[in-house]
């Protein structure tokens, strides 16, 4: 992943990166009021007198966004405070529509939290810290390209729930930020609090950027990156912001703290226009809304309650299934997938053949049709059925690939196909033997040397009556009736 | 419930006689023609800002309908209510006296309004305020300052001018004013009307348009106790829209004739009868605290230390609050919206021509002490000051005392324009911003006249304890009655 340019730097200088993401819970309604917060409808139909701020609205807390907001936190490790205070961020927006954004700010939902990364040589994990975790709302959107010297506001996404996950400054190189915003995506989606989507926006991420010398404990100035839209974009970003830093720094100049934003089109990093930095945002209290109060007992059933952790599941995988740490690795890296693979193990019974199909065939179905997992028409019940079909000698391998394919393009059931298709393996002996008499008579060489003994053009024979039956007999029962005829 | 005698205030008997078939829209042209006559437009004494009499006699006419229908106890059947302008209406606009609302009608109606009426209230009109409720005199209105009934060449005082005004000229018996920091209890006190401020919490925020989240509050004007006692209940009670409403019972805010203040003690505040006080207003508090004595209440001298911190304290945290409130008036969504330069441009014109002076003040003063380096020095010390102002209140009511009394103003209602220096306007709430920053209930009644102007005495009670308040306000507002009937 590192490119040339980097490593060469990387011998003298050291990265520093924390990194702050942004994620939309999945609630059904806004964070406080009633309002869809549904991803896609026709600008402005997804809003009522709350999130336009019109005067005497007043907000109301969407509980579920709380409960969300909660999971997330234990997932990741923080400690839940019982209390937490709601500010309002005061700045000027068009797509703000209250002038102020409800977040929190000094006594935020939890804190203290930590995410394991990876492993180093030593088998030592590598640990990010979670500074802490917070609930706000989104603003809408501002739409410049749409209508010439205008811009135009689309405001159902003001209010949509959101939490910021904010790291310590613990990142030291574009790989272990990658790392870090894969684990920490991958642990939203497990516990089913966001859709984790960078395309879709549910997902954003902003970095905090600082060099400093190799040997250096003392942090250098550091920048906020913005305006990435995919990991890759990220770390591409982290790179450039990198290198750009340290050049100043090898001719003796300084960095500005200032706001970097990242053009994907050029590969470069510049100054933000706006000078985010010397905005004084005057937080205060929020007095529309008292004070968050969880009791202990309530934060202990989000807790007991917590969907499994992937770090649990793979350990699930390796002791239940004895799949391998490969395997672990493509089952359980994505939820929906790995639930996908649960099931048709579960029904099948075979982990072992499931998780085969699963990262071969239906993977490769997916990757042809660019989808993902949730709109494939192949239901778990429907394959795991067909993995009993080839498990009962009903259809052989092969047709099994092929009923598939048309499983995938029709979603008709394997039976149905395999019947239709003629793909049944056919194991009636008077077929088989009618068979067996036709190719003998259509090759009388091969069946005269078969009948003086030579073993080996049985083989031979068994290929011509699979040819004939279009694969569908059954390969073993037409061996045991060749094997009659010699009488041995 | 009905109150015999003299008690049962106007509200009250116009409902009952409504409910038993009298025609709903006599009492509603009744006040259109009252007001007519006393010249409450603005040509005259700049009550009513917003009204459409045909829109509040079809309304009366449906409040009819209900009845006959068999909605028998409608304890507002037919009884015209003036509401603030600063409190969503959906039939008339809600412009909260301000150029950067004209026109505004807001789509949804506010709680307090929705539930006056679904008691059969017939709001009849929209009264004139201080701009966003910033003032103490309704001279700061956009639409031009309210004259008192009582004497047009003063102020009714304000910031809910408008509705003390219209229940004062006998327009309606009950209005709906709010408080941020005595903008009932002090023009109540000016006009000669009845006003409470209920509990922070009491009354639901929802569709008042806010000033400082944390002390506003609606609240109600009645020609007297019994009229404002009425509609505080049916107001009155929690409500899921606004988050810092109590879900708490509300109790019986209405007395019968002959109300006891027998064992009630009444705490008299020393620091509430300065030396500087108007020795009119000093001698008609005496007064009233010997016929309280004389229905068998004691009196108790008591101090509130902190009281003087009151004004300070108030003129940093209502317009930091502020400040962020008014955010929301940039231009972008509704409201006035001119030209300018780019965004920025766009702002700055909807917004210097929109607020008026006392508004643009208040912004400016919020966001100063909301700023990064002063923060502590202002808000977070105002905060710990009003913390010391309400636990003064919890330690007089822990010690034994039930309800408080004092005057509600320094001085009887001043000539218009007499106030041109905006810290004096401030100090005629020094008596009234000590409950809203404690967040306990207070009102206003009238205890006598000095030199043909009304006087307000103040009861001031523990959270919640509206009732207890109302049971003193009924007992005094009777023996005041006989004594002033010839």
């Amino acid at each position: 992943m590192t490119s040339p340019a980097v490593a060469a730097i990387a011998e003298r200088y050291e990265m520093v990166v924390g990194l702050e993401v942004h994620v939309q819970l999945k609630t059904r309604t806004k964070a406080f009021c009633n309002c869809s917060s549904a991803f896609g409808a026709p600008p402005n139909t997804q809003v009522c007198p709350v999130c336009l701020a019109l005067p005497g609205a007043l907000p109301v807390l969407n509980v579920r966004a709380v409960e969300l907001a909660t999971r997330a936190a234990i997932a990741l490790g923080c400690t839940v405070h019982g209390t937490s205070i709601f500010a309002r961020k005061n700045y000027f927006y068009p797509d703000l529509p209250k002038g102020y954004q409800i977040t929190q700010f000094d006594r935020p939902l939890a804190t203290d939290g930590c995410v394991v990364i990876g492993t180093r040589a030593d088998g030592s994990p590598i640990t990010v810290g979670v500074t802490r975790v917070h609930m706000e709302e989104d603003a809408g959107k501002s739409i410049h390209d749409r209508y010439t010297a205008h811009t135009a506001i689309d405001l159902n996404r003001a209010g949509v729930p959101l939490i910021e996950i904010v790291s310590e400054p613990d990142m030291r190189s574009t790989v272990e930020a990658g790392a870090y915003l894969r684990v920490v995506k991958q642990i939203l989606a497990y516990m089913d609090v966001s859709d984790v989507s960078m395309e879709a926006g549910s997902l954003r991420v902003d970095a905090n950027v600082s060099a400093r010398a190799r040997g250096q404990t003392k942090l250098g100035t550091k920048t906020e990156v913005k305006n990435m839209n995919s990991f890759s974009a990220v770390e591409r970003a982290l790179d450039a912001e990198f290198i750009r830093q340290c050049g100043l720094l090898d001719r003796g100049e300084k960095v500005l703290q200032q706001t970097m934003l990242w053009d994907g089109a050029t590969g470069q990093v510049r100054p933000s226009r706006s000078k985010e930095g010397s905005h004084d945002y005057r937080y205060f209290p929020e007095p529309d809304l008292p004070p968050l109060v969880l009791g202990a007992e309530w934060i202990e059933k989000v807790r007991s309650d917590l969907p499994e952790r992937p770090a649990h599941r793979r350990q699930r995988y390796a002791s239940d299934y004895g799949l391998s740490e490969k395997e672990i690795d493509v089952l359980a890296a994505d939820i929906a997938l790995s639930d996908y693979f649960e099931g048709v193990a579960r029904q099948h019974g075979d982990a072992k053949v499931a998780g085969n199909w699963v990262m071969g065939e239906v993977s490769a179905a997916l990757n042809a049709r660019g989808i993902d997992i949730g709109d494939f028409r192949v239901r778990p019940a429907d394959l795991s059925k067909l993995l009993n079909m080839v498990r009962d000698s009903m259809v052989s391998h092969s047709a099994a690939k092929r009923i598939f394919a048309i499983m995938a393009e029709t979603g008709n059931l394997p039976e149905q196909i395999a019947q239709r298709e003629g793909l049944l393996i056919v194991s009636d002996d008077a077929a088989l033997r009618e068979w067996i008499t036709e190719v003998m008579a259509e090759h009388p060489a091969e069946a005269a040397r078969f009948r003086s003994g030579e073993k080996k053009l049985q083989g031979v024979l068994v290929g011509f009556v699979m040819k004939k039956s279009k694969g569908s007999a059954d390969p073993k029962r037409v061996n045991q009736l060749l094997a009659e005829r010699t009488g041995t | 419930m009905t109150l015999p005698g003299s008690v049962e205030g106007r509200a009250a008997r116009l409902a009952t006689a409504v409910c038993k078939g009298a025609p709903a829209e006599d009492a509603i042209g009744r006040s259109y023609r009252r007001s007519e006559e006393i010249g409450a437009g603005a040509d005259g004494l700049n009550i009513v800002l917003w009204q459409d009499e045909r829109e509040a006699q079809e309304h009366a006419r449906s409040v009819a309908h209900r009845i006959d229908e068999g909605e028998s106890k409608l304890p507002l059947a037919g009884v015209p209510v003036a509401i603030k302008d600063n409190i969503a209406t959906t039939t008339l606009p809600t412009t909260c006296g301000s150029r950067i609302l004209e026109g505004y009608v807001s789509p949804f109606e506010a709680t307090a309004v929705a539930r006056l009426r679904a008691a059969g209230a017939v709001v009849v009109g929209k009264t004139n305020c201080d701009e966003f409720a910033m003032g103490s005199s309704t001279e700061h209105s956009a639409y031009g300052p309210t004259r008192n009934p009582i004497d047009p060449a003063r102020v009714p005082g304000g910031s809910s001018g408008g509705s003390a005004a219209a229940v004062a000229a006998g327009i309606v018996p009950i209005a709906l004013g709010s408080e941020t920091g005595g903008s009932v209890r002090q023009p109540a006190s000016f006009c000669g009307v009845v006003g409470i401020k209920p509990t922070y919490g009491r009354v639901s925020r929802y569709g008042l348009v806010a000033f400082a989240s944390s002390l506003d509050q609606i609240g109600v004007f009645g020609r007297t106790v019994d009229d404002a006692a009425l509609a505080l209940e049916v107001i009155a009670g929690r409500d899921t829209l606004d988050s810092t409403s109590a879900d708490r019972p509300v109790h019986r805010y209405r007395y019968e004739a002959g109300t006891t203040v027998k064992g009630l003690v009444i705490g008299v505040p020393k620091e509430y009868f300065p030396a500087s006080l108007d020795p009119g207003i000093r001698e008609l508090c005496e007064r009233a605290l010997e016929i309280l004595r004389g229905l068998g209440a004691t009196t108790r001298e008591v101090s509130l230390p902190h009281t003087d911190l009151a004004i300070p304290t108030y003129y940093i945290i209502a317009p930091a609050e502020a400040s962020s409130n008014l955010a929301r008036f940039d231009g972008v969504r509704y409201g006035l919206r001119m030209t300018g330069d780019g965004l920025q441009g766009m702002y700055e014109a909807t917004r210097s021509s929109g607020f008026g002076a006392e508004v643009t003040r208040r912004i400016l003063l919020g966001t100063y002490v909301l700023s990064a380096g002063y923060y502590d020095a202002y808000y977070r010390k105002a905060q710990e000051v009003r913390s010391l102002i309400a636990q003064d209140f919890l330690d007089v009511f822990a010690a034994g005392v039930d309800v408080l009394f004092t005057p509600t103003t320094p001085t009887t209602a001043f000539p218009l324009g007499a106030k041109s220096d905006p810290y004096e306007m401030y100090l005629s709430d020094i008596f009234t911003a000590t409950a809203n920053l404690a967040g306990v209930p207070a009102m206003s009644l009238p205890i006598g006249m000095v030199e043909g102007l009304p006087v307000g005495g103040q009861f001031i009670a523990p959270h919640f304890g509206e009732s207890r308040m109302l049971g003193a306000a009924y007992a005094l507002e009777g023996v005041l009655a006989t004594q002033a009937a010839p």
